[in-house]
């Protein structure tokens, strides 16, 4: 798991200009272009393309802390599950008197609970600074506070995995609960505008794809900054010697801390971007087989390279979509092959593949 | 299994019955056959109403009809499709063997399609059993007398009184007796005497009867108008201070009920574990195709029933060591198949045997259909030992709770006195040490994780008995089951078990203040703070095998 | 569909171009009317959804038997949305535009529902909606052929109180909107009969509860007052077993404390040991036991189609079977498939349901239904023992609900609007 020479930043420079030809190209022919025309996308792919890509982040984000600090965090989908609630309410909140009762401040769900007024924790949410700020912050905290607990005691490997398990697992009963005041398994959905433009619009959508390609090439680069800095090398040392490292002098616990809350907050605002996208959040997003699903993102891709997780998480999400409509009865079974043959066969993932293919052609 | 024995000699008494009518068929007249003839008519029409009239006319006749409503009541009446007959048939697995309901002569075996059955509704039901339960009354057998009883106790009727008074007069058996004696107590604290209710409460304070403490709560409540419902201030005080003494009581079933619903939640949640802390905590394999191997259980447990319909106790326990040998071999095949290319990579094994559980899912889901299956539960295993009306703790997790503990020390047996046991031990501890001592690996991790798997698969057979048997069984179960092992401390099975009671006990004591979601959030909390506390769990592993 | 594949293929270099060959390899006949089919195939609703996959690809071979429809086949496109909420968005979606489809059968939850709907009203497409819901909605292009609350749950308190003299209530329901909004519905209908608020229980469980010691204990403690008490249960699928089984251990049988419920029908029975169960109740708008030519003749075909001679029919494939008639019935009355003329021709079609009665498509997009309530018998069938007299329309806004109380939904002109506030003659909440 080497992270110079020239196979990693060759593959690393295709996967940037692929995502660059997905952020730029494709928005622009599916707006510029007529319908007709060949080279142009439908609503259906920009909306897919723009799932996929926040996908990616999340796999980026996770990538940080599995593949680069060896934390294997079964409960990374809380945090973009959060950022993507913080988003939803702001949405929620623009609804106004769109809604189905026609309540100009209480959500629908909390008309229909008979609540009298907007709880505390949801004012604030019908500016949109604050909402973004909640989308960085929320996860930022929680995983501050949980990591601070966890890092401090020492807790790690398969206990830390299963306490990130039971965090998110907590999280998912929680936003169950209707008396939470979050619209308990519906969630939020129903949207209507964002920042004053109809959400369902060609315009918009194309809009937000084109703001998850940027924000997930924008964190690509600064997660490989990060990396390569003196932070990123002692982290990288934490995952393979934990207590040489700390034997050194080092606060390991904080080097822990600082990247699990920088992912948090990377997992959150890919949250974020993805609700305005799905239309829909709810507390299904919380379920532990989510977040595991994205551990198998990353692992496909190959972990501690950061383009193998957004290589993993677009493929496996793309393998999802196709096979669910072409083999609907059996696609379980093609997946779960997928899975036991990459990790029995290709122990780096597709991305281990690639760069010994690369090497090969080299020598 | 009182229910089971009862139903067994009413049976019995039906039978003896029946025997005895036959025996007198010849000398009856006709006139005194027709009154059976008429009602039986009556019964075999379609409507609810004419049926009610049917068993009002039955009961009429007496003891001699008692056979026929009790099949009745079983759901074992029938018409022949044929010629309308009316027979008493007796599940044979393919069909009925079938006996004419009147004269009792078999006619032998008939296709299930050949007959339609007589359907009751809860209403009819109700009746039929309170008048099994007033032909019942002059029964043999105490425990039927007591049953009949108790089934008649709760009617305000006069008639039933009279019943009950005459039947006081002749009673012998004294909890017999006792049961009749309170129903006129309970009656008596509807007097207008002041003193015959003092007298009432007083002898009825001692009794856990749920009758009781309603009929007390009565008395100390206000009507709308906020007028005691007890005019009376110093039978009201009496009533009150023999609440609190019954209340202090309940209370104290109620924990010891909640302590039992803790354990068998407990129990449930270590049998689940156990096989995990196997190949988890010995093996260091994250294995998440555990929930499924579970459902392999419980599926074999429903195929072994469909093998044996006739013999359900026995099927379910012949699942036992069918379940484990399934599970184990499935379990072995995936050690050999895959894991043992990942060792050394114990996060890879999650991704692999989440691909597994993936594809014994849709196995499952392609053979046996995405529907839930129906596992019956054996006699034996249902309904309830009633210890008194406050306190009955159920068969199904009475037995599930000693399961689980047998299982627990067999497992610990085997880790601890047999070979593999300790071969097992030895690799865990240091594997290559173990290597170096002889001891072959390959083989011992295969049957390590085969083990665990088939304990999984036992675990299974006592899940069909209380959830559902479907695909999504497993899913349900593996997160728990993580927790759990985790919070006992990795490679503990002690540690398992505790784990397992502590966590379902507080779940139950939880709940009533907090709700049963709530009280898994903050369940959850807690091991999350106290891996916090003890990083290690419950009971950690000591030495070198610990760090790494 | 290839030009994706292609980028993607791209993006990907290597992986997975076995899949993505299979998946660009695919060309659907044209010259068909498709016909999309919604439903979870694997995952948790799996167990329910799967049987009304079964019934659509029936009736669509049914149909082209009969000499398909405006002279074309029907085909059906079939997708898994894997009980995963926001996939059945990107499912409709693709159903909608990449396969065109003509119209959309499927959905079990509600909150799958929500998640399609704003898909469907921005592509203007058509949903028929099978199950029994919450009411609260009704959307131009949603068809709900399951029964509203008022086609199941009042009718059921009406039989407890009126039949069985019901006067304790516990109303205990997995914690998601279709139980909170029926029980909401309930108290408020049972106070204004009177029921006094110490004599109503209300509970909720998670999806899936499986431990119901203590609240069965809790029941039975409710329930031992001397007055009649009675269960209505708006528990979601998997928890009914261990709660039947734990209501029969515990010595709760159907004559004690009957439980009547709203979401067990003859295929959930079909996997349950029935014996605790014998004289419990359900309510629903079908039964398999429903003595009719038509049923019959529906039954025998499913237990073909399924080469099961043991595979039961229940109610909301019953709904599917009416919903699909309705529509192709509609689409002849149209002449055409186009969404807009089908919404307007199908208002006011009406087709003979399995139970003997003649269904008619409202305008508020609900039909109407007779309602059924059965005891449980133990061949896991269900026996009327009580049937409304008439078909009850459909009712997508509660009358017994506040905030719903004026709203009315009326599809056809003047209105023309789902949510129509009769008070403030105002259309809210749509958006187009």
């Amino acid at each position: 798991m080497k992270l110079t020479g020239l196979g990693h930043d060759k593959t690393a420079t295709m996967v940037l200009v692929a995502l660059a030809a997905v952020t730029f190209i494709i928005p622009f022919c599916n707006l510029a272009l007529p319908a007709d025309s060949p080279m142009h996308f439908s609503a259906y792919t920009v909306s897919l393309l723009g799932k996929y890509l926040t996908f990616a982040l999340l796999g980026l984000s996770l990538d940080l802390v599995w593949g680069y600090c060896g934390i294997l965090a079964l409960g990374h989908g809380a945090f973009f599950a959060l950022g993507g609630y913080a988003m939803g309410m702001y949405l929620m909140r623009q609804i106004g008197t769109r809604g189905v009762y026609g309540d100009p401040l209480l959500p629908d769900f909390m008309v229909f609970l008979n609540w009298k007024e907007l709880p505390w924790y949801w004012l604030g949410f019908d500016h949109f600074w604050f909402a973004l700020l909640m989308v960085v912050l929320v996860p930022g905290v929680l995983a501050f506070v949980f990591g601070w607990l966890a890092f401090r005691s020492r807790v790690t490997g398969v206990y830390l995995s299963i306490i990130t398990q039971a965090l998110t697992y907590a999280l998912l009963l929680a936003f169950f609960r209707n008396e939470m005041g979050f619209g308990g398994n519906n969630g939020l959905t129903d949207f209507k505008e964002l920042l004053g433009f109809n959400i369902q619009s060609e315009a918009v959508r194309a809009m937000l794809l084109m703001m998850s390609g940027i924000t997930l090439m924008t964190a690509f680069l600064v997660c490989r900054w990060l990396v390569n800095t003196k932070l990123g090398r002692v982290v990288t040392a934490i995952r393979d010697q934990e207590s040489r490292v700390r034997f050194l002098g080092y606060r390991v616990e904080m080097f822990k801390l600082w990247i699990f809350v920088f992912a948090a907050m990377l997992a959150g605002v890919a949250g974020a971007l993805y609700v305005p996208q799905v239309g829909i959040i709810n507390p299904s997003e919380f379920s532990p087989l989510n977040s595991l699903e994205i551990v198998i993102w990353v692992a496909m891709g190959g972990r501690g390279t950061l383009y193998g997780a957004i290589i993993g998480a677009v493929l496996v999400n793309y393998s999802k979509t196709v096979l669910t409509g072409l083999m609907p009865e059996i696609w379980l079974f093609s997946l779960g092959a997928v899975f036991v043959i990459v990790t029995v066969l290709l122990p780096d993932g597709i991305v281990g593949l690639l760069r010994r293919r690369l090497q090969e052609q080299h020598s | 299994m009182k229910a089971n024995s009862i139903k067994g000699y009413c049976r019995l008494a039906a039978f003896l019955m029946l025997l005895f009518s036959l025996a007198s068929y010849g000398d009856q007249e006709v006139s005194t056959q027709q009154p059976l003839l008429d009602a039986l008519n009556n019964l075999k029409q379609g409507s609810m109403s004419e049926r009610e009239q049917a068993i009002t006319q039955l009961a009429g006749i007496g003891q001699s009809s008692l056979g026929i409503l009790q099949a009745l009541l079983d759901g074992k009446l029938f018409t022949l499709k044929s010629d309308a007959k009316l027979v008493i048939g007796i599940d044979n697995n393919q069909g009925y063997d079938i006996s004419d309901a009147v004269s009792g002569t078999a006619l032998g075996a008939i296709e299930r399609a050949d007959v339609n059955k007589i359907n009751l509704t809860n209403k009819l039901r109700v009746s039929l059993r309170k008048i099994i339960g007033e032909l019942e009354l002059s029964a043999d057998d105490p425990l039927i007398r007591l049953a009949a009883v108790k089934a008649m106790g709760n009617e305000d009727d006069d008639a039933v009184l009279a019943l009950l008074q005459a039947r006081a007069g002749v009673e012998k058996d004294a909890t017999v007796l006792k049961a009749i004696n309170v129903v006129f107590l309970l009656k008596e604290m509807n007097s207008s005497d002041k003193a015959v209710r003092i007298k009432a409460i007083e002898a009825l304070k001692e009794q856990n009867n749920l009758d009781v403490v309603n009929r007390l709560n009565v008395m100390v409540e206000k009507d709308e108008g906020g007028n005691y419902l007890e005019t009376d201030v110093e039978v009201r005080n009496i009533a009150k201070a023999a609440l609190i003494k019954i209340n202090s009581r309940l209370q104290l079933y109620s924990t010891i009920e909640t302590v039992f619903f803790g354990l068998s939640l407990g129990a449930v949640l270590v049998l689940a574990a156990i096989g995990l802390a196997i190949t988890f905590g010995v093996m260091g394999v994250i294995n998440m195709a555990h929930g499924e191997l579970m459902m392999l259980g419980a599926y074999t447990t429903y195929v072994m029933q469909q093998l044996m319909p006739n013999h359900l106790g026995v099927s379910v326990l012949l699942s036992i060591p069918a379940a484990f040998m399934i599970s184990a071999l499935v379990g072995i095949a995936i050690e050999r198949g895959i894991i043992r290319f990942l060792y050394g990579r114990p996060l890879e094994t999650l991704l692999a045997t989440f691909g597994v559980s993936l594809i014994l899912q849709q196995s499952v889901r392609s053979i046996f259909s995405p529907l839930n299956r129906s596992v019956a539960t054996p006699e034996w295993m249902s309904g309830s030992w009633q210890i008194n009306d406050f306190l009955s703790l159920t068969w199904n997790r009475f037995y599930i709770l000693v399961f689980c503990l047998m299982v627990f020390v067999l497992l610990l047996q085997i880790l601890k006195r047999t070979r593999l046991g300790l071969e097992v031990r030895a690799v865990a501890q240091n594997r290559n040490m173990a290597r170096a001592m002889g001891i072959p690996t390959a083989k011992v991790d295969a049957l390590t994780f085969g083990l665990g798997s088939g304990i999984a698969g036992v675990a299974g057979v006592a899940l069909s008995q209380i959830t559902n048997v479907g695909p999504n069984l497993g899913q349900a179960y593996i997160v728990d089951s993580f927790m759990v092992v985790v919070f006992g401390g990795v490679g503990n099975l002690w540690g398992t078990l505790v784990a397992g009671f502590v966590l379902g006990i507080a779940n139950k004591f939880l709940e009533p203040f907090a709700g049963a979601v709530l009280a898994k959030i903050l369940v959850l909390v807690f091991i999350i703070l106290f891996i916090q506390k003890r990083p290690r769990g419950l009971f950690p592993q000591k030495g070198r095998a610990a760090d790494s | 569909m290839n030009r994706i594949s292609e980028k993607l293929r791209k993006l990907s270099i290597v992986g997975a171009v076995a899949l993505l060959t299979v998946a660009s390899g695919t060309v659907r006949a044209e010259d068909t009317i498709k016909v999309g089919v919604l439903h979870s195939l694997s995952g948790t609703m799996a167990i329910s959804e799967t049987t009304l996959k079964d019934t659509m690809l029936m009736l669509i071979d049914e149909q082209n038997k009969k000499g398909g429809l405006l002279g074309k086949k029907l085909e059906a496109v079939v997708v898994d949305p894997a009980s995963n909420w926001p996939l059945f968005a990107e499912k409709a979606r693709e159903l909608l535009t990449k396969d065109k489809v003509a119209a959309i059968f499927g959905c079990w939850t509600s909150v799958s529902r929500k998640s399609v709907l704003p898909v469907i009203e921005e592509l203007n497409g058509l949903l028929f909606y099978p199950v029994q819901y919450e009411g609260e909605e009704s959307s131009k292009n949603v068809f709900y052929t399951g029964a509203a609350p008022n086609q199941q749950a009042i009718p059921a308190v009406d039989y407890l109180m009126n039949d069985l003299k019901v006067k304790r209530w516990v109303l205990a329901g997995t914690d998601y909107v279709y139980p909170r909004t029926t029980n909401k519905i309930l108290e408020a209908y049972l106070k204004s009969k009177g029921v006094a608020k110490k004599d109503i229980m209300i509970n909720y469980t998670p999806f899936g509860h499986s431990d119901w010691q203590s609240i069965v204990a809790d029941v039975k403690k409710f329930g031992s007052t001397g007055k009649k008490t009675a269960v209505v249960s708006t528990i979601n699928g998997d928890a009914n077993i261990p709660f039947y089984k734990e209501l029969g251990n515990q010595g709760i049988s159907a004559e004690k404390i009957p439980v009547i419920a709203f979401s067990v029908g003859e295929e959930e029975l079909s996997g349950m040991d029935t014996k605790p169960l014998v004289g419990h109740l359900a309510a629903w708008n079908y039964f398999m036991s429903i003595d009719s030519t038509k049923n019959a003749a529906f039954i025998k075909q499913w237990q073909e189609y399924t080469k099961n001679p043991k595979r039961v029919s229940n109610d909301p494939m019953e709904a599917h079977y009416i919903g699909f008639n309705m529509w192709v019935k509609a689409v002849e009355k149209a002449g055409t498939t186009d969404p807009a003329a089908v919404q307007k021709a199908i208002i006011g079609v009406e087709f003979p349901n399995l139970t003997g009665g003649t269904s008619k498509m409202l305008v508020n997009h609900h039909i109407s239904k007779p309602v059924l309530i059965g005891e449980i018998q133990d061949d896991g069938q269900l026996m009327t023992v009580w049937q409304t007299n008439k078909l009850v329309d459909g009712d997508a806004w509660s009358d017994f609900l506040p905030e719903s109380k004026p709203i009315i939904a009326d599809w056809t002109p003047p209105i023309s609007c789902g949510n129509y506030n009769t008070k403030t003659k105002k259309c809210s909440g749509q958006t187009y």
